[in-house]
Parts: structure tokens; sequence; C-alpha cells
């Protein structure tokens, strides 16, 4: 209780405003990535902790380099199992972190709702970095950014994201933040996949992969796993990429190509063909150094005391 | 025995559904007289002006957790809870370590409460052995024991197989015995977290759809019928669950149910912080369900309103919000609920509020069977509560008997407040305080409480 230290918890506390005064933020962060030598001072002396409690390679070392350029020093705390599964409750390990005196913890974390819990047991900055299936709005701003550079503007953009929307936290925060700056969302996916009245977050709905293809600007593609067919989400992988993969012959017949994005790693042949992904590998890699600019944007956002609350 | 009280000016309960100013005379742990201006050189005089005085409420759900997890509650804190609450009955669930599905765990937890003797503790049993869902417990045994376990649930846990449910039944029917039903269609509610809908998929938890409470009320209502069992619903949560009830009802059937505060009080909208202490099991429900449980208590398709008691250690709720566990603590807390958001609005009379936490529970429970019917008239067992229904009081969870804290009441300010519980006869607490009772786990005055209470049971004899 009493943390009142900045945090980024979710694209739903944002406004507008935050999220394009980050996305702001974030193109000037890129600038310097794109120098010979990639780092400013704006963190120095500044310690951030990366509690990675659940498998990521990506968005940990996305964050550990944002904020090496930014100067800070970090610390990786990285485990494949639970805090519970280990003894320690996510409360002790938060609380022994922060008694070493860091100044801000990125966490990612299999249950919802745990960055939002962990502030209330340290006291210091805290980011979410992917909560179980709640958000992950460091994914979401990235994903803007690119959207923005690549498109020149956000506002009345056509996005259509495909795939398990139940279990992904990357389209809750992006169905979120692309509301907030005036896109479209629909969401493409069998209704087994789609959460209960995910409509009501701002999103059109769909079962049809081509109606959405001749609709989109945006087309992102969400990775699928196998694990949903025991579920009895789809039958088959074969038949999920038969009714919503990017296939070959999809892609050629479209006249008008939209921007094919996916949050990776992707499957190749099932969300998206091979040779698709291939045609469009510039935007996916883009999003990923586009990551690192939006993470020193967050980070020097929350601590470098650079705006007001 | 107790010395004789006499509670004067209040506004009592002397027949079911019918506050009027009386005074009640109590020695000798039973009710003498009860009617206006009784005179008597009472040893005691409790001025009950402005207070209502009530037969002590009755809770046919609350979880003790003795044995086998006294760090969360056991009899003797659940029993302190208990009588601050303005509860004099208390039936606890037998999701214990063991679980109590035998006579000899169903005594020992009888027993503890005598010990305590500050109130009537009578604990239900398990439906299955170790409530595995698998084979039927001694339900005869455990009805025949001195604890006269009448109830029987898997609560905590849904009895998965409809057809073992459909035996529990037909035996249960023979033995005298209530089966008390956890709604629940596991493979719908697994791993759930939440209710189902806008909010869970908001904040990414696993929902817990109506349905999969819905389809096992639907179940277990035609089991019932079909064997003529006698069925108790337990912690309804949702709108279409009111309507089984209600339906059933109109087919002629004589199924019971309970409703808890919490169900009530508080919507899914609540969770948006993720506390964990709104996570229980059902779980709070939609607006529109909330509406549909007023309205069932309100035309009476609600019997009884029950607390489901769940205390959890604070480790069990500190925690990241799927691993929490589910439960909410509801003694001391329930009256003033009551009070607050169904007196106090007009969903029901004080009248009607009282019945259902008093006599309509123990007639659920068939408390006849040994001489208690909650009613304060001549000759009946001392169990009283006098509250104040316009006193309002700040819910401090600090201040709690209980061993335990779970609740998402903290801070709220609710009307009613307990200032006497007298249980036999003794007044065991007194202007809001618990009097007389030894912090200490043993009280030295066993045999005399044990003779007082097992003489109201059915039991056989004393604890050897």
């Amino acid at each position: 209780m009493g943390n009142d230290h900045r945090h980024l918890l979710a694209i739903a506390d944002l406004g507008r405003e935050d999220i394009i005064r980050l996305l702001d933020s974030a193109r000037s962060f890129a600038e310097v990535s794109a120098r010979p030598v990639k780092k400013v001072p704006a963190l120095r002396g500044h310690t951030i902790v990366n509690l990675f409690l659940e498998p990521s390679t990506r968005t940990r070392m996305s964050f550990e380099l944002a904020a090496k350029r930014l100067s800070a020093d970090v610390m990786n705390f990285s485990t494949s199992t639970s805090s519970l599964s280990k003894g320690e409750s996510l409360k002790d390990t938060g609380k022994t972190i922060v008694a070493m005196g860091v100044d801000a913890v990125v966490i990612r974390h299999k249950s919802a709702g745990a960055p939002r819990a962990l502030t209330g047991w340290v006291d210091c900055s805290v980011v979410n970095a992917g909560d179980g299936m709640h958000e992950h709005p460091t994914q979401a701003l990235l994903d803007l950014f690119t959207m923005r550079e690549r498109l020149g503007g956000l506002e009345g953009l056509k996005v259509a994201i495909v795939g398990d929307i139940d279990h992904s936290r990357v389209a809750r925060s992006n169905i979120l933040a692309l509301g907030k700056v005036g896109a479209e969302v629909l969401l493409v996916a069998p209704r087994s996949l789609l959460p209960e009245k995910v409509e009501e977050m701002g999103a059109r709905v769909t079962g049809s992969m081509d109606e959405a293809l001749a609709w989109c600007d945006v087309l992102y593609l969400l990775r699928i796993q196998m694990e949903r067919v025991a579920e009895s989400r789809f039958p088959s992988l074969r038949e999920y990429t038969l009714e919503y993969g990017l296939t070959q012959t999809r892609w050629s017949r479209l006249e008008r190509k939209p921007l094919v994005m996916h949050p990776g790693p992707m499957n190749r042949g099932v969300e998206i063909a091979s040779v698709v992904a291939d045609e469009v590998e510039s935007v996916i890699t883009g999003q990923v150094s586009a990551g690192v600019a939006v993470r020193m944007a967050v980070l020097f956002e929350l601590l470098g005391g650079g705006h007001g609350g | 025995m107790a010395d004789s009280v006499l509670i004067k000016g209040g506004s009592a309960l002397l027949e079911p559904g019918r506050l009027t100013q009386a005074d009640v005379l109590v020695a000798d742990g039973v009710i003498r007289r009860a009617g206006k201006g009784v005179r008597s050189q009472a040893a005691r005089v409790i001025d009950a002006s402005g207070c209502v005085v009530a037969p002590g409420l009755v809770d046919i759900h609350a979880h003790l957790r003795e044995p086998g997890m006294e760090y969360k509650e056991d009899v003797a804190s659940g029993s302190r809870a208990a009588v601050c609450g303005g509860y004099t009955t208390v039936f606890c669930m037998p999701n214990t370590e063991p679980a109590i599905d035998n006579a000899s765990v169903a005594e020992y937890v009888f027993d503890r409460g005598v010990d305590e003797g500050l109130c009537m503790i009578l604990p239900h049993g398990a439906i299955t052995v170790g409530r595995a869902g698998e084979v039927l417990a001694p339900m005869g045994e455990m009805g025949k024991c001195r604890a006269g376990v009448k109830g029987f649930s898997d609560d905590g846990s849904p009895l998965v197989d409809a057809e073992i449910m459909r035996r529990a039944m037909e035996y249960a029917r023979t033995m005298g015995a209530l089966i008390i039903s956890h709604s629940e269609e596991r493979s719908l509610s697994a791993d759930g977290q939440m209710n189902e809908g806008y909010y869970s998929t908001f904040l990414g938890l696993r929902g817990i759809p109506p349905e999969s409470e819905e389809i096992a009320v639907f179940r277990d209502i035609r089991l019932a019928e079909k064997t003529g069992a006698r069925l108790h619903l337990a912690h309804l949560s949702t709108a279409g669950s009111v309507a089984l009830v209600r339906d059933a009802r109109r087919r002629g059937m004589e199924v019971t149910c309970e409703v808890t505060p919490h169900h009530f009080s508080l919507d899914e909208s609540a969770l948006m912080d993720y506390d964990t202490n709104l996570k229980m099991n059902p779980p709070l429900r939609s607006r529109a369900d909330i509406e549909a449980l007023l309205e069932g208590l309100s035309d009476g398709t609600i019997d009884a309103i029950a607390t489901d008691h769940a205390p959890h250690a604070p480790h069990e709720k500190e925690t990241e919000f799927d691993v929490a566990e589910f439960g909410v603590v509801g003694l001391e807390t329930c009256l003033g609920l009551v009070m607050s958001r169904l007196v106090e609005p007009g969903v029901l009379s004080l009248e009607d509020a009282l019945g259902k936490l008093t006599a309509v529970p123990a007639h659920i429970m068939e408390m006849e069977r040994f001489g208690y019917r909650a009613r304060l008239e001549e000759g009946e067992p001392a169990d009283i509560v006098v509250f104040d229904p316009s006193a309002e009081w700040t819910v401090d969870p600090r201040t709690f008997k209980s061993r335990s804290r779970n609740t998402p009441y903290a801070g709220w300010g609710l009307k009613g407040k307990v200032t006497h519980t007298l249980f036999r006869g003794t007044v065991v607490v007194a202007d809001g305080e618990l009097v007389g009772a030894p912090e200490t786990a043993t009280l030295p005055a066993r045999d005399e409480a044990s003779t007082a209470s097992t003489a109201r049971a059915e039991g056989t004899k004393a604890k050897g």
C-alpha cells in the first residue's frame, strides 16, 4: 500500500494523450538506437530489475537493452517456475528485490493482475511486461508505434486482429490502445477463441478471414498454439490454417496488401505461410526494434521524471 | 445455572413475522416469560429500548476449519466470531482435514463447540468419504451420533457424478437426511476465477459462467424430484438458479435454498483491482443477478440467508489472484449487511429478514428434533440476540474475533449492531463485547455446558 511511484500496468490506465506522448518520445529514442554509440545517460545511477517469472526471451532482452541504452543498471531475475512452486510468495520475492534498492521492477508473470498486486508490496515503479491473459502494454505501444511509422497515422486506421483472442494479452492491450487513438478494430476468430462480451471492449467481431482481409489496413496475426486443439477451441491446426491462416493463396489474391504484423514468435505454415512471412519480414523485425525504443520511452517517463503525473 | 436476565423495553420477535414491544425474562437457560410489562426480580436487567430482540441467529453454512486448518479458524475463534455477530447456532461444513465424513469427527467438532460453550456448533457431514465423490459416507451413523448430523454436503466441491448424487439422495431420504448441494458443473468452471462476462474478459481472468451453477441446480432439483430426497441448495448466485427454484416450487417441490450477503451486496465490477478478498466460489455475479436474488428474497423463493463464512490466512490471500483461495469471512458482518442492504432499502421487512436468519434456517435443519425452534416463546431455549437496528458502525477487520480477516467490507459503514447475545440464558456478548468467554480453548466448566447442550440434542451420552 501507499506506493506513490509511477507505474505502467495496463493500457486501460492510459489516456490518448499518454499514448501519443509515449509514441513521440519513442521516436526520439529510436534515433538513439540508430546512432553509432547507442547510449544516453538519462537513467544513469538507476537500477532496474527484470523479474520474469514466465519464460520469455524477446521481451526480457528488449527491456534489458532499453534499460542499458538509458545507462541504467539492470539485473535479471528469471525463472520458468512460478514463485509459488519455488515456495516463495511474489510478495516476498518483490520485497527482497526492492530491499536491494531498485528503482523499477519490470515484471512478466503468468497470473493476470500480478503487476498490480506487486505495487502494493514494493516501494518502486512497476512495469507490466505481460501478465497472464490480461495485458501486455508495451507490446501494444510498440505495435502502435510501428503502425504510425509505416502508415503515417492511427486515427481511422482499420486493424484486424486474427487468432486466439481469448488467451491473448497482446490482443487485449491492442484493442484498448487502438480504441483510444481512434482506430477501428475487427477481431477475426471462431467464437470458441473469443472471450465473452469482448465487443464491449470496443471491437467488432467476425468469423470470416476473407471479410477481414477485404477490409483491413493492418492485419495483425496472433500466434496459435497447439494446446488449444486439446481444449476443443478448434479442430486442428490444418483446419485453422484453412479458415484463418494467411496462406499464399489468400495473400496473392489481395489487390491491396495490408500491413502484416505479428508479435512473434511466428508459426510458419500455421497462421502465416512461410513465403508470405518472408515477404513481410521487415515489418515484423521492425516491430522488434520499435520495442526497444518504446521501452526506453516508458522507462524514461517513469524514472526520468520528465513528465508530471 | 445461569442467573436470571430481564431484557426490557425492546421490540421483540415474539412470533414469526411480528415485532412487538415486549420484555423477555430468561432463567435457567430458558425463556420464562415474554410479553408486555414483565415484572421480575431478575439478577440482571438489559435495557433494550430502541433495540430489536430476536432469537439468536442461525447460520446454516459456515466453515470453521477444525480439524486440520486451525491456522485459519477453529471452533473456539469461530464461536467467538459467531456470537459477536449475533449467532447462537452455526452449522459448519465438513471440508476439514480430515473431512467430517464419520461419526468420530462429527462428534469431535460438536464436542469442541460444547467445550467453548458460546453457541451451538452443529456439523454437516460429507456426502462421500473424504469428499472425494466416490463412496457414500455413513449418513446413518453420523445422524445418530451425538452431533445429530442432519445435513450432508461435499461443499467446497460439487458432487461431480450424477449417479452418485442420485444414490446419495435415495439413501439420504431413507436416513431422514438433508442433501445440501454445492451446485457447480466443474467442467464449465474449471480454473475459473470470477464470473464470466465483460469483467473477466477485461481483467484476463478465467470465467465461471452462470450456467455452471444453473446446470448443477437443475440436475439436483430433478434428481431430488425423482428420489423424493430433501434438497437444500447452498449459496445461490445467479438469476437462472433463482428461476429454477421458483419453477420447482410451482411444481410443488419442497426444495429450499440460501443466499449469502456477499452475493446480494457486491457485483463483479468490484474486482477491477484484483482484490483477492473478493474472490469466492460461487463468484460475485452481475448487477442483473443481484436484482434477481433480491427479488427471490422478497418473493420468498430464497428461504434463508447464510454466511458461507470462509476464513483464510493472509498468506493465502496476499498472492496472485489466480493463486488465492476462494472465500470470505461473514459471521461478523452478515447482520449489518442484511440490515443495510435488505431491510433499509425495503427489500425485506425487518421481520422477514429475521425469519431468514433464524426460524427458517432452524426449520430447514429440523432443529425441532432437539426442541429448538428459534422462537422467543415461554419454555424455549434462551438463545437471544439484541441489536440496535439503527446503530451505524464501520467494519474494522482488526476487531474481528475470527482468526481470519479476509473481508471485502473493511471500511464499509453498516447499520445494525449487536449489543447482546445470550446463549442458553447466559450473556455471552454484552454491549457489543464478548464477556465471560475464556480466551483459552478449553472451558473449565465444560461438564455443565456439555450437559446443558447435549440435553437438547438427541445425543445419548456425555463425552467420555
